[in-house]
């Protein structure tokens, strides 16, 4: 157990310093930041409640008590934002970590064990690759009825083999590497070298692109609750939002739909930005 | 060439063979009577109960029910929609016409738009290229919803160029009506395609072919559309089943955005009704469209990238 923390600086050790080293890393990594602490602080920083309903203010413009502005139904739009971040983050958190540690399994055991135990996942992988995401998630919901369950889950598989594949490809490269033949030579179980050992070596280019697929999920799990299939209202969510507030906007009133969706972009590049240089660093090392 | 055509076309089958039994079973597995949701939750006589339940053969077994609905499915007969009580065969014609248009019009923005973006990029280092990165960077995420918002706001309501609902009938006005959605359809794709189109340019640029062209006085422009271009073809067109598979999916968003009668706005409204023989229709038909697109492009690849021609004899 004393090794782990090792381990752990290991992970985090590359976010701080590429923070140092990027200024564009270091913006997306600080508004990364302060959206999940406006998320958790939700009921503490906003002056309205997202749901509370006031019909005086339907589709005012930016004003001092609305910053920016009121919904259809009068609700304050920075309010549900920032309430909305919470659905908005959670959702593709979930997915991520789902998919991250399904594919991180399927791709190393594929790599670890070759052979047959390859060739099988490697093809479930391929057939799940070759179907659309969205269309997974749509047929989920039309079984299981529209809320976070039915997408969560439709993406997490679709996502896991985007992770597997990738896992694979770099726990072949690093099972060939001397250090890990040693450990086999001297009898170490397979179980052990990969927790220990291989894991912990690929996992930053992993890491890497776990945070790449999380703008990703952010954007599809967005979608469905765009089309009506995720986050139900009243519940803030951003892709509900901007279902909500599209009628608005041939009434001239932009926000309730732009805020929401500038809120997605903005997060989908700060996520891919911390991703990329992750992804670029890691590259970088292994040249040397 | 005959054999590969042959054993794809068997690999299609099957695939679509165990997507439609999915498909078609996923609807068992849903908590609930069948019946229920093809009556659209209305209560109904047990004598109409039982007349659908006979229309859609829900008395037999699971695996009977599955071949009457595929041997329906290979004659054109996909069984008559819950929620219109019309042929899905019927009602999925008469919206194709608009989603084909929608995809072909958004397939030539992105062919057209990620190679110009691309190739500028490539060509033009600096301030133009790092432009370039930054708006495809900022396209990729944006998903399509959220362009269409743009879109609308900027064109129909603040400049009234486009209008923001609608088909439109006869070539131009449907040209006018699906120009707002077929750019919000494209862009993120455009985006992925300069991206890629950026790097395979930057590649070939580098090669030795190409400096012993330009050495040898073949014209800028020449050098960069017979053997830059030329050879960035084949890593480019390997995106292209990315790009298909989320086309596909995207426009059933995009057709609700801008409030198009679609096929992809058709499976949105028939899931939210749980009108399941539509569903399942139009799933199977972009599950067939996709691995058509995908076989067609592995055909065309050897075309594009003579290089990728399997030897005579070598193995597959």
């Amino acid at each position: 157990m004393t090794a782990v923390p090792v381990h752990r600086r290991g992970l985090l050790a590359p976010l701080a310093r590429i923070a140092r080293s990027d200024k564009l890393v270091t913006a997306a990594l600080a508004l990364l930041a302060l959206l999940i602490a406006a998320a958790a602080l939700a009921p503490l920083i906003t002056q309205h409640d997202p749901d509370a309903v006031d019909l005086s203010a339907t589709l005012s413009g930016s004003t001092p008590e609305h910053l920016l502005g009121a919904d259809q139904s009068g609700r304050d739009v920075l309010s549900r934002l920032i309430y909305g971040a919470r659905t908005g983050l959670l959702g593709p958190l979930m997915v991520v970590i789902v998919s991250t540690a399904l594919g991180t399994l399927l791709g190393v055991a594929a790599a670890w064990y070759g052979g047959v135990v390859d060739s099988v996942l490697s093809r479930a992988m391929e057939l799940v690759f070759s179907f659309p995401a969205l269309l997974l998630a749509i047929i989920l919901v039309a079984v299981l009825g529209t809320g976070l369950t039915a997408p969560v889950i439709a993406m997490s598989v679709a996502y896991a083999p985007y992770v597997g594949r990738l896992a694979r490809g770099v726990a072949l490269q690093e099972k060939a590497r001397p250090y890990i033949q040693a450990y086999r030579v001297q009898g170490w179980s397979g179980w052990v070298i990969c927790v220990k050992h291989l894991l912990p070596n690929i996992a930053p280019l992993i890491l890497a692109q776990s945070a790449i697929n999380f703008g990703y999920a952010l954007m599809d799990l967005a979608a469905l609750s765009f089309l009506g299939f995720g986050v139900q209202p009243p519940t803030a969510d951003w892709g509900a939002m901007i279902n909500e507030g599209s009628p608005s906007l041939l009434q001239g009133a932009v926000l309730p739909a732009l805020a929401p969706g500038v809120a997605i972009v903005v997060t989908v590049v700060a996520f891919s930005v911390v991703g990329e240089s992750i992804a670029d660093r890691v590259a970088r090392r292994e040249q040397r | 060439m005959a054999g590969l055509l042959l054993r794809r076309a068997g690999g299609i089958a099957v695939t679509l063979l165990v997507t439609s039994f999915l498909v078609f079973g996923s609807v068992h597995l849903a908590p609930g009577d069948p019946a229920s949701f093809l009556l659209g939750g209305r209560s109904a006589s047990p004598a109409a109960v039982a007349a659908i339940k006979e229309q859609y053969h829900l008395n037999d077994p699971f695996l009977v029910q599955y071949a009457k609905w595929i041997g329906g499915v290979v004659t054109g007969d996909f069984g008559k929609s819950a929620q219109f009580r019309q042929d899905v065969a019927g009602l999925v014609m008469a919206r194709l016409p608009t989603t084909l248009w929608l995809i072909g019009y958004a397939a030539l923005l992105i062919v057209i738009g990620g190679l110009a973006f691309g190739a500028v990029a490539a060509l033009r280092r600096g301030v133009v290229d790092r432009l370039v990165l930054v708006g495809t960077g900022i396209a990729t995420a944006t998903p399509s919803f959220v362009a269409a918002i743009g879109l609308i706001s900027l064109f129909s309501v603040q400049l009234g160029w486009f209008p923001a609902f609608g088909n439109g009938s006869g070539l131009g006005d449907r040209v006018h009506h699906l120009t707002l959605p077929a750019a919000a359809l494209a862009l993120t794709f455009v985006g992925l395609l300069a991206r890629v189109t950026r790097t395979a340019m930057l590649e070939e640029l580098g090669r030795e072919h190409v400096e012993v062209a330009r050495s040898r006085g073949v014209p800028g422009s020449d050098v960069v559309r017979r053997h830059v271009l030329r050879n960035a073809l084949g890593p480019i067109s390997t995106v292209t089943g990315t790009v298909v598979a989320g086309l596909l999916v995207a426009t059933s968003i995009v057709e609700t955005a801008f409030g198009l009668s679609g096929v992809g706005q058709l499976l949105v409204s028939s899931v939210t009704v749980k009108d399941f023989p539509v569903v399942q229709a139009v799933s199977l038909l972009v599950v067939l469209a996709f691995v058509t697109a995908n076989l067609v492009v592995d055909l065309l690849h050897p075309l594009i990238d003579p290089r990728l021609t399997r030897p005579k004899g070598g193995t597959a």
